[in-house]
């Protein structure tokens, strides 16, 4: 192979203008975010704010929640739908397809926006709400709030990935399966849900990753319920906190990464292909 | 062929989804035409809204347009070879290199504009001018076209074509760019529309990287939900939403890189940003 060996260092020069952007915009400025979080008057402790300081440690807990919630309800309706638009010619399946992915490149604001048009003061949940009951149903500005947008984001990604792994799924299994007297119920626990398992723990990581460092719904929404994105930029502009800040904001990668690299060793390699 | 109840009950979900996600764009897009939104569609529909956005915010989506077509040629240069390259090499480093290129996925947009701030902001030139965004959007993008392009050099075997054009006596660049190029194609197309399609809605990054002379247009539209009338914000979710549908198209379409020689779709890679 004297072909490759010649090659080397040509590769090599193909590699150097993605290789100098890298380290000057990334890895430079994240070695001295991880620097600068430490560089503040308490030190490297910085990092335990997170845990000592209650409100810090009550909006960890409450993104880990509220995507954990958002990921698992994503999970199952794409999943329902996922499979059943695979399953099914129709006539408007194209439509329904592409009004499930429109949402998929909207940002995280106008996804808030949208959640404030469906629940708030002036929104379609209120309108409804006073015409039937005669109660104001106004929830955009709190956690239902946010979960709706979080959940309006999620869907669209999910459905994608599991749509394409319930194509490779063999009807065959569920038939024999069926014909050995299974239930409707148990074809869908004992066959589809194992077959799609991999894709389930793909997407839903990525979704539970995005969810946590998801910071424009949150932003239009303005709740007083502070996500952990939120929390990280009110330290930043409001409170020139930079080295809280930068703590809080390695926290929340180290979260993340931690949730893709679990669920990339649970499901071999098709969380590195989607993500 | 009767259908069974299962299959309505199925369907119904599915239809109440769509609806979840369909109409509040309706609502916003209906808000954005009409007159006065407290009285309602009957006080007439108008295009006033979208004209008073135009003058406000036209600039915002000049700058939208000129970070995403610059954002896209900066990743066809830096990303594209380095995706060869990391297909060519199976070895260790090239998988380390491989998991570096797409932390950016990983890791927060308001971390990564943090540590850039933390790090470039003394630099006042530079933190003032759209370059700054567009360092951001480079990182942030990359992935998805180095990805793109490798999901279709591993649905093939270039390496063989590789070896015919070089026994033919074709040097490396010229094997490079009449034939590994032409038939990354799709892989190309579809990392393109991605790249493009993200850095025009990037929100997390621009947000903190921007000054009040370098908005980009989500960055103005999240300016116009807390200070504008929603008459006028509606109007400018509208304005966003006609300029991305041809993107959106335009992904379904050829969004997914086909396998060379095969018409399957290689494994697609869709994470927006949020």
């Amino acid at each position: 192979m004297s072909l490759d060996r010649k090659e080397v260092p040509l590769l090599a020069v193909m590699l150097i203008p993605v290789f100098v952007v890298f380290a000057t915009f990334f890895l430079l400025p994240m070695a001295r975010l991880v620097l600068v979080a430490g560089s503040g008057e308490n030190g490297m402790s910085e990092y335990l704010t997170v845990i000592r300081t209650p409100r810090h440690f009550e909006s960890l807990i409450a993104t880990v929640l509220l995507s954990a919630v958002t990921t698992l309800a994503a999970l199952v309706i794409s999943g329902i739908s996922g499979v059943f638009l695979e399953r099914n010619r129709f006539r408007g399946r194209e439509a329904l397809i592409s009004m499930l992915t429109f949402p998929l490149a909207f940002p995280g604001v106008v996804i808030g926006f949208l959640v404030i048009m469906l629940a708030g003061r002036q929104g379609l949940a209120k309108e409804i709400s006073t015409a039937l009951t005669g109660t104001r149903l106004v929830f955009a500005y709190s956690m239902a709030g946010l979960f709706v947008g979080y959940l309006y984001f999620s869907i669209p990604r999910v459905i994608l990935t599991l749509m394409a792994a319930a194509e490779k799924l063999d009807p065959a299994l569920e038939e024999a399966a069926r014909s050995l007297g299974a239930s409707r119920w148990q074809v869908i626990r004992d066959v589809i849900v194992p077959a799609l398992k991999p894709a389930l723990i793909a997407s839903g990581a990525i979704c539970f990753a995005t969810a946590m460092g998801a910071f424009g719904t949150a932003f239009t929404l303005a709740t007083n319920i502070d996500v952990l994105p939120m929390t990280i930029y009110t330290e930043f502009t409001l409170n020139a906190n930079i080295a809280t800040a930068a703590a809080l904001s390695i926290m929340l990668g180290i979260v993340t990464w931690i949730a893709l690299y679990i669920a990339r060793s649970l499901a071999g390699s098709t969380v590195a292909a989607a993500a | 062929m009767r259908r069974s109840g299962i299959f309505y009950l199925n369907l119904g979900f599915t239809l109440l989804v769509c609806a979840f996600l369909i109409v509040p764009v309706f609502l916003s897009i209906k808000a954005g035409v009409t007159e006065n939104f407290f009285q309602g569609v009957k006080s007439g529909l108008t295009l006033r809204w979208v004209g008073e956005v135009w003058e406000l915010y036209a600039d915002t989506i000049y700058l939208s347009l000129l970070i995403s077509i610059t954002c896209l040629i900066a990743d066809l240069l830096i990303g594209v070879p380095a995706a060869y390259v990391l297909a060519k090499k199976s070895g260790r480093t090239a998988r380390i290199i491989e998991e570096t290129l797409v932390l950016p996925i990983a890791i927060p947009g308001l971390a990564i504009a943090l540590a850039l701030i933390i790090t470039y902001g003394g630099f006042r030139d530079f933190r003032t001018s759209w370059l700054f965004i567009l360092v951001g959007h480079v990182l942030y993008t990359l992935p998805f076209m180095v990805r793109s392009v490798l999901a279709v050099l591993s649905s093939f075997d270039f390496k063989t074509l590789e070896e015919g054009a070089a026994s033919l006596g074709a040097s490396f660049w010229q094997r490079f760019f009449t034939v590994i190029l032409p038939n990354c194609r799709s892989g190309i197309l579809a990392g393109s529309l991605m790249v493009v399609t993200l850095s025009v809605g990037e929100f997390n990054l621009t947000w903190m990287l921007h000054t009040p002379l370098t908005k980009t247009l989500p960055v103005g539209l999240a300016d116009s939900y807390a200070s504008m009338r929603l008459e006028v914000a509606s109007a400018y979710t509208l304005v966003f939403m006609v300029m991305i549908l041809p993107l959106l198209i335009a992904l379904q379409l050829y969004g997914q890189p086909r396998e060379v020689g095969h018409g399957k779709p290689a494994t697609p890679g869709s994470r927006a940003s949020s």
